[in-house]
């Protein structure tokens, strides 16, 4: 710096960025005071999209809940509804057949490309690399249109329920998921082509805002984030849920924890989950998918409650108020491995329909608190591609 | 990680009067204190090697209001020894009347914004947290809506929102302000 510069009085100045920006994906608000180009600190306000959700779980019933969870994490929403699941039959002490437990599994590793491909493809949008966008959003529709065939909708899906599934896998769900196997490589090849070795994109990227284990552990961070900085610690393979145990795979782990790694964790990552779901294709058991009616913690199907007078009995039994279905006290929480890190819900209940309280406990939320940590020191172009890395989902964040 | 007896054993030679209880249910371990002894109980559960958690997966609470427990409040936190992939809850309870406890910021720091939304949603305060300020609702926001005393519908919150009139005369600009 010249004798001028340092003698010039400079001001800080105080950038508001968002709470509606192109690259928010959502609404949250950064206070950023800048010391000219560079940030010197910034204060993240959030809560634009705090629905109550939380709140609402405990006025509405276990499977009523589950088109909540839709709409917590909106790019994966299929892993919330496991995960919902998963903790509500913890609580009922329910296990559902293998094959659900399978195409869980494979419902799982679908969102999972899905989400790292839109997350991968709007990073790269942020930083003006266009095409790698389109690449990623395209193969992204293609597994959407395997979601409505599953279960009928692309976002919403709501395809868990407590005990089992909405439906069963068909037999042209199964042959489209297999045509998506062979053609997703395609899609992950051209982008890492595009950007893996890009210069453009190694500057923007590489050594901005690293992130050491010992930072992350303390932060809480988890799922590609904390990989990435280099911490070990899958839930799929280290607490395996739903059947992970019978599929092999590998852990994917960086060494920075820079936007770079974050990104090629999760591109590798996607590359697991094909494994992975080609596996849970291979090995998928045949059997019902959801547990016996007579339990009466599950609804019966749609044909057996219009056409039988027991299949209508049992629905009676478990949609009435005041009627057979009683949940045990006490809490219960399942951790899951979603896109963003871990997810789980923390549901307590005192024996009635609802539960006493739906806690979510959101990879969005606990990832996002770094994030003032490690931003001063940083230009302001480089919040883009942070916030990118991070895939902070709006409707996670809040809830 | 112990069992739950040993658990007890080691809690109560520890902390005698702040221990409460172990707890197991569907295969998850929940030792309950009073809380005034948390900051305490965390850092052992953190530094020995029984139990090596070092990782806080979640921080919450829940309102006792209507389920009964030792006390109206309890403060939930889920502990992970990511070396052992092993889970192990703390719940301290406080009353209504002070429901106040010692930050676990000091220990973890991602417990910075989840007892801030602990703050917003239940009222309860964290002493030794740097910045306890709403994080989720307003900073006008005059309650706590996740106690079991706030209705699920809200206390007129919705009725009194002032509503930005786009054209005057319309149909909604008699609802809110108008700029004239």
């Amino acid at each position: 710096m010249t004798l001028e510069a340092q003698q010039l009085s400079t001001d800080k100045m105080v950038l508001n960025f968002g709470p509606s920006h192109p690259a928010t994906h959502g609404t949250l608000r950064i206070l950023m005071e800048l010391d000219g180009e560079r940030i010197t600190a910034v204060t993240p306000e959030i809560g634009y999209l705090h629905s109550g959700f939380e709140k609402l779980g405990e006025h509405l019933d276990y499977n009523q809940y589950i088109t909540i969870t839709d709409r917590m994490n909106y790019l994966s929403p299929l892993c919330n509804n496991v995960a919902y699941a998963l903790a509500v039959e913890r609580l009922l002490d329910l296990e559902v057949p293998k094959r659900a437990q399978y195409i869980r599994v494979l419902m799982c590793e679908f969102s999972r490309i899905a989400d790292h491909l839109l997350c991968i493809g709007m990073q790269a949008v942020d930083v003006g690399a266009f095409t790698a966008f389109l690449y990623g959003f395209r193969m992204r529709e293609k597994i959407y249109d395997l979601f409505e065939l599953v279960c009928g909708s692309r976002l919403t899906t709501s395809y868990t329920r407590v005990g089992g599934m909405m439906r069963d896998m068909t037999d042209e769900s199964i042959s489209l998921a297999l045509r998506l196997l062979d053609e997703i490589p395609g899609s992950l090849d051209e982008i890492d082509k595009l950007l893996s070795h890009n210069r453009i994109w190694l500057d923007r990227t590489r050594g901005v805002t690293p992130i050491s284990p010992d930072q992350a552990i303390s932060y809480g961070l988890t799922g590609p984030l904390a990989r990435a900085a280099g911490v070990e610690y899958d839930i799929r393979e280290k607490e395996p849920y739903s059947s992970y145990a019978d599929f092999d795979f590998d852990v994917i782990i960086g060494k920075e924890g820079d936007v770079y790694d974050r990104y090629m964790v999760r591109l590798y990552e996607c590359w697991e989950s094909l494994k992975i779901c080609r596996q849970v294709i291979e090995k998928m058991p045949e059997g019902p998918v959801n547990i016996d009616s007579d339990s009466k913690a599950i609804l019966p199907p749609m044909d057996e409650v219009f056409n039988s007078i027991e299949g209508l009995i049992y629905h009676f039994e478990v949609t009435m108020e005041n009627r057979g279905f009683e949940p045990a006290v006490g809490d219960s929480y399942v951790p899951t491995e979603s896109p963003n890190g871990e997810l789980g819900f923390y549901i307590v209940s005192d024996g009635r329909r609802e539960p006493y309280r739906v806690r979510t406990r959101t990879p969005s939320l606990i990832n996002y608190s770094i994030f003032q940590e490690v931003m001063p020191g940083n230009m302001i172009s480089d919040t883009v591609a942070v916030l990118g890395s991070m895939n902070i989902i709006a409707g996670e964040l809040d809830r | 990680m112990l069992p739950a007896d040993q658990i007890r054993t080691v809690m109560h030679d520890q902390f005698q009067a702040g221990f409460l209880e172990v707890t197991e249910f569907r295969g998850m371990t929940t030792i309950h204190v009073k809380g005034k002894i948390v900051l305490e109980t965390l850092r052992m559960l953190k530094s020995d090697p029984r139990f090596a958690c070092n990782f806080l997966a979640d921080l919450t609470a829940v309102d006792h209001l209507e389920k009964g427990g030792h006390a109206r409040f309890s403060v939930v936190y889920h502990l992970l020894n990511q070396h052992d992939g092993l889970r192990i809850v703390l719940q301290a309870w406080v009353d209504e009347e002070l429901p106040v406890l010692d930050s676990a910021n000091e220990l973890w720091r991602t417990a910075d914004w989840q007892e801030r939304e602990v703050y917003d949603l239940f009222g309860i305060r964290f002493t030794g947290h740097p910045d306890l300020r709403r994080i989720l609702n307003p900073d006008d926001f005059k309650y706590h809506p996740l106690r079991k005393d706030y209705p699920l519908e809200g206390r007129g919150e919705r009725s009194d929102f002032p509503v930005v009139a786009r054209t005057v005369g319309s149909k909604w600009s008699d609802r809110g302000r108008t700029f004239e």
